[in-house]
């Protein structure tokens, strides 16, 4: 027979100060792990959600970034006439070609200096992105120095607000709109027309990327065969959504240094919990033996014991999610290893953060409890009440 | 029997729950000298007096951009420059692409290299064997050591951003004062193979000759290409390494959140403990008090124990981050060695350890002093 639960929940509330004290202490660890996750999860999002199944990004052979590349502008007709391209509204097929340049622009709040991607585009650039919105001011206008910044960008830089002269290249471009990519990689660009930025860089007749957009994922898949198998152009295709998504790996090191933090932030804290555990044990030995001679067995105590430990360890995780629900959504930045440049991305509790973070506190709980439970069930009955 | 000695008795008596407050303690400050261990090396520590004087110079926009060679002359012109050199990312890959066989592999110039890093320890004949043979490399002796790499040696290097793999013959092995995990080969080499890399360099090393000449030498390099196409950004190699880490992130609030979240889990941890084991003890109070103990020498001896319970969590806890960070330092190398925990910062992570032990002892010792003597000896615990 199972002791009710209700006996697990009333002896935590009895000895209230060692409970609060030691979910606490499981709270914290928890808000690390969720941290880390949350973290990861923010970053998963920027790279994997970014980028349309349907556009081909073309760079030179051999580029691993659109950084790196670069190639004659007079590909870019060549790629316009490959079949399988969707018509933009002037009824031309729908290219794109861009420069990616790095800037740097120092931080509103002061704490330094950050690279940040520029992107130039053609007019067929902001018809490619059609999931990016336009939230303050207009797009910039072809043939001019105008540039729109993403909302990221907006609130962490100064100047970068509409009707502000951001420096960078040979001078000033005026801010005339802010976008809204939704958390994807763009929400870290500033973008402008495509030939003002490559004078400003000295690059005119050429183009480090193109972009094509398909008409359905099959041609897409079609397209870029076609634009990688062409033996005229030294030129590699690749559908956008996999670009972004082999770049996610920037996480890697957050992910290592976070899960090792909050690994032995857990031993630590299953250490406190079983010092709790035994406490709680030491406590109720007469108790449990009482429970033994009702007729209660040893497996029973057991597992008793050990839920009253898992237990704690929920709170502790309730706890450390509650702590941590004020961070939800806050932005920060880390370096894109493609583009040297910043790539910002915002804390995601998921319901998958939140779950992953009460399994590993349960863990802690489970590490902690099943000792003290063995202990409590392996004990003399005559002894301990006696004792 | 003396104070002292009822200290250190009461301390293990309860031995399982002293020695998993110990390791429970233990783990945190594990973390904690780590976390501060990071901290100072970045951002406290001003870094060898050698690696001081030598100033890194990049495009002020990115590390993916290069500069001209001619900033080589100009930077060498400057009055207070003893040498510069080019360095030159090649970030290709040994055997695999595994992250356990990276390493950094720099392209200089072998006749100068040595002038500029003149902590670096090097042969003679086997530098100028170096300067010699134009696919010639040096590597850091740690390095060697965990390839078993001997000298004349081919190794490949695969190219991942350049289109071209290093066929390479080691000719020197140096030792570096901490080690840097990295392979130097001749520049010349690639610009040979890659021509558009011909006469441009990604960064360069400037050895100042003074520390008082340095922040002078780096404006007059920025001020030099301000205006140029490409505009340059020069710092100490302490502030190039702190570059790299800003561009993680928020480093700094990182660390002080994770140390601060892990004080206060100690916090928790002994507090919790010392709780439990004055309540035990609170009739053991009474008799005390009855052979004439006073008020505070039973406080005194409550907070002794916590400090010396958290105390020897904090030695085991940065002895540990001792081992493990300079294991880590040695095996990494580079930027790793802002792992290798120094003494100063294990001593502060034990004061800390103290200072948490002695709080947590202070409010539960507080009241078992107070207690009544009546009360205390009725009490059942």
């Amino acid at each position: 027979m199972a002791i009710p639960i209700s006996y697990n929940v009333r002896n935590l509330k009895l000895r209230k100060g060692l409970t609060i004290m030691t979910s606490l202490g499981i709270a914290l660890t928890v808000t690390t792990a969720i941290f880390v996750m949350a973290l990861l999860a923010g970053l998963q999002r920027a790279f994997v959600s970014s980028g349309s199944p349907l556009n081909v990004l073309v760079m030179r052979k051999g580029s691993a970034s659109e950084l790196t590349g670069g190639f004659d502008a007079a590909d870019l007709p060549v790629l316009k006439n490959l079949p399988g391209i969707a018509k933009d509204s002037h009824g031309d097929p729908m290219v794109s070609g861009e420069w990616m340049v790095v800037i740097v622009l120092p931080r509103k709040d002061g704490t330094g200096e950050v690279n940040v991607a520029v992107r130039g585009m053609m007019q067929d650039g902001l018809e490619l992105r059609n999931g990016v919105k336009l939230v303050e001011g207009r797009w910039f206008t072809p043939g001019q120095r105008e540039v729109v910044v993403s909302q990221s960008i907006h609130k962490r830089f100064a100047h970068a607000n509409v009707g502000d002269d951001l420096e960078f290249g040979k001078g000033l471009w005026k801010v005339v709109g802010v976008f809204d990519a939704g958390g994807s990689a763009y929400d870290s660009e500033i973008w402008g027309d495509v030939n003002q930025m490559a004078s400003d860089f000295d690059r005119q007749g050429a183009f480090g990327s193109a972009y094509l957009r398909a008409t359905d994922p099959v041609s897409a898949d079609a397209l870029k065969n076609r634009v990688s198998d062409d033996q005229r152009l030294k030129l590699d295709g690749i559908i956008e959504k996999d670009y972004y998504e082999k770049q996610t790996n920037s996480g890697n090191l957050i992910e290592y240094v976070g899960w090792v933090v909050a690994i032995i932030m857990a031993i630590g804290s299953s250490f406190a919990a079983m010092n709790t555990m035994y406490a709680a044990v030491a406590y109720r030995s007469r108790e449990i033996a009482t429970l033994r001679i009702i007729g209660f067995s040893r497996p029973s105590i057991l597992t008793s014991f050990v839920f009253e430990s898992v237990l704690l360890s929920v709170i502790g995780a309730v706890a450390g999610v509650i702590l941590m629900l004020p961070f939800n959504g806050m932005t920060t930045g880390t370096q894109n290893p493609a583009t040297f440049s910043e790539a910002v991305f915002s804390l995601q509790m998921t319901p998958h953060v939140v779950i992953v973070a009460v399994i590993f506190a349960m863990t802690m709980g489970l590490l902690g409890g099943i000792a003290p439970a063995w202990h409590a069930a392996r004990q003399n009955i005559l002894t301990a009440l006696r004792g | 029997m003396t104070l002292t000695s009822f200290v250190r008795k009461n301390s293990f008596r309860n031995k399982r729950r002293s020695i998993l407050t110990v390791l429970s303690i233990g783990f945190s400050l594990l973390l904690l000298t780590l976390m501060m261990t990071i901290w100072r090396g970045f951002f406290v520590d001003k870094g060898t007096a050698d690696s001081a004087l030598r100033l890194v110079t990049r495009h002020k926009v990115s590390l993916a951009f290069t500069m001209p060679g001619f900033y080589r002359q100009k930077i060498q012109a400057i009055p207070g420059v003893v040498a510069v050199v080019p360095l030159n990312w090649f970030g290709g890959v040994y055997k695999d692409d595994k992250s356990g066989n990276f390493f950094a592999q720099f392209g200089t110039d072998p006749d100068q290299f040595f002038d500029v890093y003149k902590d670096f320890k090097i042969d003679p004949d086997q530098l100028a064997a170096w300067k010699h043979d134009r696919q010639g490399a040096v590597v850091d002796a740690e390095l060697a050591k965990k390839y078993n790499w001997k000298i004349g040696q081919k190794i490949v290097i695969t190219g991942q951003i350049f289109p071209i793999n290093l066929e390479l013959n080691i000719r020197g092995i140096f030792t570096a004062p901490q080690s840097t995990s990295s392979l130097y080969y001749n520049q010349k080499y690639v610009e040979e193979g890659v021509s558009y890399l011909k006469d441009q360099s990604g960064m360069y090393t400037t050895l100042a000759d003074n520390s008082d000449d340095v922040s002078r030498i780096s404006s007059t390099i920025d001020g030099m290409f301000h205006n140029s196409p490409q505009p340059t950004k020069t710092e100490d190699e302490k502030g190039f390494q702190r570059g790299f880490l800003a561009m993680l992130g928020n480093v700094k609030a990182f660390l002080l959140s994770i140390s601060l979240a892990v004080v206060f889990a100690t916090l928790l941890v002994s507090a919790n403990t010392m709780a439990m084991s004055i309540r035990e003890r609170t009739r053991e109070v009474a008799v005390l008090k009855t052979l004439g103990f006073t008020r505070n020498s039973i406080l005194g001896l409550f907070i002794g124990e916590a400090v010396v319970i958290a105390l020897i969590g904090g030695i085991f806890g940065s002895l540990a981050a001792f081992v493990l960070g300079n294991a880590a330092a040695h095996n990494v190398g580079g930027m790793g060695n802002a792992l290798a925990v120094k003494v100063g910062t294990m001593v502060f992570a034990c004061v800390v350890a103290a200072f948490v032990g002695f709080l947590s002892a202070a409010v539960p010792a507080y009241y078992a002093s107070k207690i009544g003597i009546v009360e205390g000896l009725r009490h059942i615990g």
